[in-house]
């Protein structure tokens, strides 16, 4: 067994030394009645690295992979390219391997990238300070809500109806469970919804997309200041980071806090998961935000470093009195975006996004051209939605052999609603070709009949 | 003596640790104060955007600075120089277990077939991967026993949460919503007060006798408002609750619910099934037990088994079989039982589930038995190598982990803290500290599986050594620790007290 060094001479030596005939007597403490006698029936024996390898690569080649066809899927999940260095920097194993920076002596590189990370998340979202980082985008925006309940002591959550389903849909598991009340608005697929007009005097917070789930992109600036008037606090959630290279950030639009899903810079799709959860916001919130946080300090010589910090907020000290239970963060993933984004800098980013606006426009226009399709945004960054003809999943199942991945049904997130039926959502990167538009373009004129 | 050859220079080499060579020791500035305006390390065609359709809403300056790949490139691995991995180095961190993070588990994750699979696709295009997630779910259903999984809770914190909340909701579709009352053991993570804390629940704590839940008090504060017990098993003091099917009884009788802290399956995968303890539910770290890589603390992933008493409250998503097809349920409506919900976007960490899967059937269910039998027996030996210079405060064989207090450190004038700096100069992460908050001074030590005996004889050979100079009165070279780092002991009351949370120019 390749992964385990000690040999049966190992064992009989420490075994000696330890005092006792064989490791068994190690297991005195667990009950006799639930001991197994020998390995778990059902499952195989070890096996080598050929065969490891051939059993998992044959899954993978079960699966359609979103890059060896074209594909215009997004939903909160975007397919951009990562620069081949991000992922070779990932696997140095001095941050691959190592774990939460306790000892802050020897993890002064996970703690600088960590504290760099902040700082690039605390610019692109226009805030003061972020921390580092949350599971996905979804847990950040429902942990959002609860902060903005504890700053408020109010218990009441207004959400746009237009938000990501699962920001809706964990906000509301996470209300159900820990007791406050979160409405979502019906969603609006033109992309006009009036918030302003349900804020009253027990709302703690307004929660809007930015761009919305549908791909409209709005100004919030008036609704902050409603918002604001009423003593509750803005919430931004921004599922496709790298439209924050181009469009104005949401502090300069008056966003008390702001959430994002940050798996676009630096981090595969892999199905969904591990995502990148961004946190943002004002300064003088810092102490009621939930997770982790690096900070800088000095050593015993007055040097710089960094150490995570302001610790007793979470379960680490006060226990029971924590204001979460959340314990790590997706380190990693964070890692891979910091590096993404120093590789870009000021000038890759907006160019970056200049790119993916541009492709965009290109494909609602030729989408647009199709008889039958009617485009329902007259502003988007990446992504837009369509009205087909047809119901949007039967289009996609039919695209899908060809294959070409054609988008996202809306009925996906939102079943049995008879006036969504029809759409479907369309994002565009910098990833796509215009050979890939061209046939997507083409097949979908067949495939709806005209 | 050292040897001089003809030109007078050491012809052997000296005995320092490599860390002491100053060259490698190099200061690296933030990302922020190095780079060009207009320079970037990734090309783009031109966009050619000549108008745009972003409703007037055009960003001013972000501040990020200009670099080259090559620069960046060398920014990053210099900071990765910074860091202890255990790649590097012999990572003995108690209750969080580091070990070995195979490459191949590395090299399948990334395969196409499913790091470049967006979450929404058909269905029909990603059977692998539900297969995948569908094969794993079944080795942690045989490994435990027990009747149903979540698999998509982001970490093992965020496990334990899913967990409770199905016992909340399982408590409250039988009308009994009025049990607010948790069973805390002092011996439990710290997590699990705060989960139970962060669901509305009454935390009580149960007192520690001799490092294991004093079953006299827990029998005591059983009654009609207790809504279950939070056990971490093995416990922190690295110890097996023996009487944890009378606790199982017990809570059953009363009403109540048992949740299980599975961080610790390491130390019983393969030879102990949860279920045959009478556990209703559990979450178990993918990266403790399985091997997905820490890489700084995350991401974790934290699948949550439960028993057929609260299988119906598992949430979504779920996948079903419908035929050899296989399916994904993301709505309640779709699904049986009484689902509470979503608790993350898509369907859970798949690049961990791949990493999990592909360790585990290199292990087999023979390599898995192995797992706990080598993990206890190296604990175990560390635990009877150190006895007569360290203090144990409990007698008896640990589990996978050997807990000492800090009596050994009595009149030296060297605190817990200081001993583990010194530990970094001898080469080694230090082991946890202070932590179970049950004992004193408490040194956590936890050496996995995966170290040879070669390691654990260095490493037991390098405490002994440092007890031994803490004892002799060498306070001075504790107190100095650690020295060669890239940086000396760091300021954490400042960090806290004058929060410098981000780089401002």
């Amino acid at each position: 067994m390749r992964y385990l060094p000690l040999t049966p001479a190992d064992r009989s030596a420490m075994c000696e030394a330890i005092g006792v005939a064989s490791v068994d007597e190690l297991f005195a403490d667990v009950p006799k009645k639930a001991w197994l006698n020998g390995p778990i029936a059902g499952l195989p024996p070890h096996q080598g690295e050929i065969e490891v390898e051939r059993h998992v690569a044959a899954l993978a080649t079960q699966n359609v992979a979103a890059g060896s066809c074209p594909s215009f899927l997004g939903a909160g999940a975007y397919r951009h390219h990562i620069p081949a260095s991000v992922d070779q920097l990932l696997l140095r194993g001095e941050f691959l391997t190592s774990y939460t920076p306790y000892q802050p002596e020897v993890s002064q590189g996970t703690l600088q990238a960590l504290f760099e990370f902040q700082t690039q998340v605390a610019m692109l979202t226009g805030m003061d300070v972020a921390n580092a980082s949350m599971y996905d985008g979804s847990t950040a925006c429902a942990e959002a809500v609860m902060m903005a309940a504890r700053i408020t002591g109010r218990s009441r959550a207004v959400m746009s109806g237009n938000l990501h389903p699962h920001d809706i849909d964990v906000t509301r598991t996470m209300a159900r469970l820990t007791g406050f009340t979160a409405l979502a608005a019906p969603p609006a697929p033109d992309g006009h919804e009036d918030l302003a007009s349900v804020i009253d005097g027990e709302t703690a917070c307004v929660v809007v997309g930015y761009p919305d789930f549908f791909g409209h992109v709005r100004d919030y600036r008036a609704l902050a200041e409603a918002v604001h008037a009423k003593g509750a606090l803005l919430i931004v959630s921004v599922k496709e980071v790298v439209a924050l290279g181009l469009l104005m950030s949401p502090g300069e639009m008056g966003a008390d806090i702001v959430v994002a899903e940050g798996q676009s810079l630096g981090n595969a799709l892999n199905f969904g998961g591990p995502y990148l959860g961004l946190f943002a916001c004002r300064d003088k919130f810092v102490r009621q935000m939930p997770g982790r946080l690096c900070g800088q300090t000095v050593d015993a010589e007055g040097k710089r470093g960094f150490v995570l910090t302001l610790s007793t907020r979470e379960q680490h000290i006060r226990r029971e009195k924590a204001t979460s239970n959340i314990c790590t963060n997706s380190g990693l993933c964070a890692l891979a975006f910091t590096i993404h984004v120093s590789l870009l800098g000021e000038e890759g980013l907006r160019r970056l996004a200049a790119l993916n606006h541009a492709k965009a426009m290109q494909l609602a226009d030729k989408i647009a051209d199709v008889p039958g399709c009617k485009l329902l945004n007259d502003s988007f960054f990446n992504e837009f939605t369509i009205a087909l003809p047809k119901p949007a999943a039967e289009v996609v199942e039919k695209l899908a052999k060809l294959p070409i991945l054609a988008g996202v049904p809306v009925s996906r997130f939102y079943t049995g609603q008879k006036k969504l039926e029809n759409l479907l959502l369309v994002a565009a990167t910098e990833l796509n070709t215009d050979k890939d538009t061209d046939v997507f373009v083409k097949n979908l004129r067949e495939v709806c009949g005209c | 003596m050292r040897m001089l050859n003809r030109q007078g220079r050491p012809s052997s080499p000296a005995s320092v640790a490599p860390s002491e060579n100053r060259a490698l020791m190099l200061e690296e500035p933030l990302i922020f104060e190095q780079g060009q305006e207009g320079r970037t390390g990734v090309d783009f065609p031109p966009a050619g955007l000549k108008h745009d359709r972003l409703g007037g809403l055009r960003r001013s300056a972000i501040g990020l600075p200009g670099l080259s790949e090559p620069q960046v490139v060398r920014h990053f691995t210099r900071l990765s120089q910074k860091n202890f991995g255990i790649d590097s180095t012999f990572y003995p961190l108690g209750s969080c277990t580091m070990k070995h993070n195979p490459r191949l588990n590395e090299k399948m994750a990334r395969l196409p077939g499913f790091a470049d699979l967006h979450p929404m696709q058909p269905i029909e295009t990603v059977q692998g991967a539900l297969a995948l997630i569908d094969e794993l779910a079944d080795w942690l259903l045989k490994l435990t026993g027990m009747h149903a999984v979540a698999m998509s809770p982001g970490a093992g914190a965020h496990g334990e949460f899913c967990g409770m909340a199905a016992i909340k909701m399982a408590l409250e579709a039988r009308g009994e919503g009025h049990r607010r009352r948790v069973l805390v053991p002092e011996s439990a993570h710290g997590t699990n007060p705060a989960t139970a804390a962060s669901l509305g629940f009454t935390v009580d704590p149960i007192p520690a006798l001799d490092g294991r839940v004093d079953l006299k008090a827990f029998e005591a504060k059983l009654g009609p408002d207790v809504a279950g017990i939070m056990l971490t098993n093995p416990n922190t003091c690295g110890l097996f609750e023996r009487d944890i099917i009378a606790i199982a009884a017990d809570i059953h009788k009363a009403g109540g619910y048992f949740y299980c802290d599975g961080a610790n399956f390491n130390a019983i995968v393969g030879r102990v099934r949860p279920a045959d303890l009478g556990i209703d539910v559990m979450h178990i770290n993918l990266h403790k037990t399985f091997s997905t890589p820490h890489g700084g603390g995350g991401p974790g992933s934290g699948p949550v088994v439960f028993a057929e008493s609260l299988a119906p409250y598992a949430p979504l998503p779920r996948i079903v079989r419908e035929g050899d097809k296989l399916r994904l349920i993301e709505h309640a409506k779709d699904a049986e039982g009484a689902p509470f919900g979503r608790i993350k976007s898509f369907h859970g960490q798949m690049g961990m589930f791949v990493r999990a899967l592909t360790y585990m059937l290199s292990h087999g269910a023979d390599g898995l038995h192995q797992v706990a039998s080598d993990a206890v027996l190296s604990a175990n030996y560390i635990l009877a190598s150190l006895k007569d210079v360290m203090s144990a405060p409990f007698a008896g064989p640990c589990m996978h982990e050997a807990l000492f207090d800090d009596k050994f450190l009595e009149g030296t004038g060297v605190t817990t803290l200081d001993f583990a700096k010194a530990l970094i100069d001898r080469g080694f992460h230090p082991m946890t500290m202070y932590f179970p908050l049950v004992v004193h001074g408490a040194l956590l030590i936890e050496p996995t599986e995966t170290e040879s005996k070669e390691t654990l004889d260095e490493f037991i050979a390098a405490l002994r050594d440092l007890a031994e100079a803490a004892k002799r009165g060498e306070a001075d070279i504790f107190k100095q620790s650690p020295r060669h780092t890239p940086r000396r002991r760091l300021d954490e009351t400042r960090a806290a007290r004058q929060p410098v949370l981000r780089w401002r120019g």
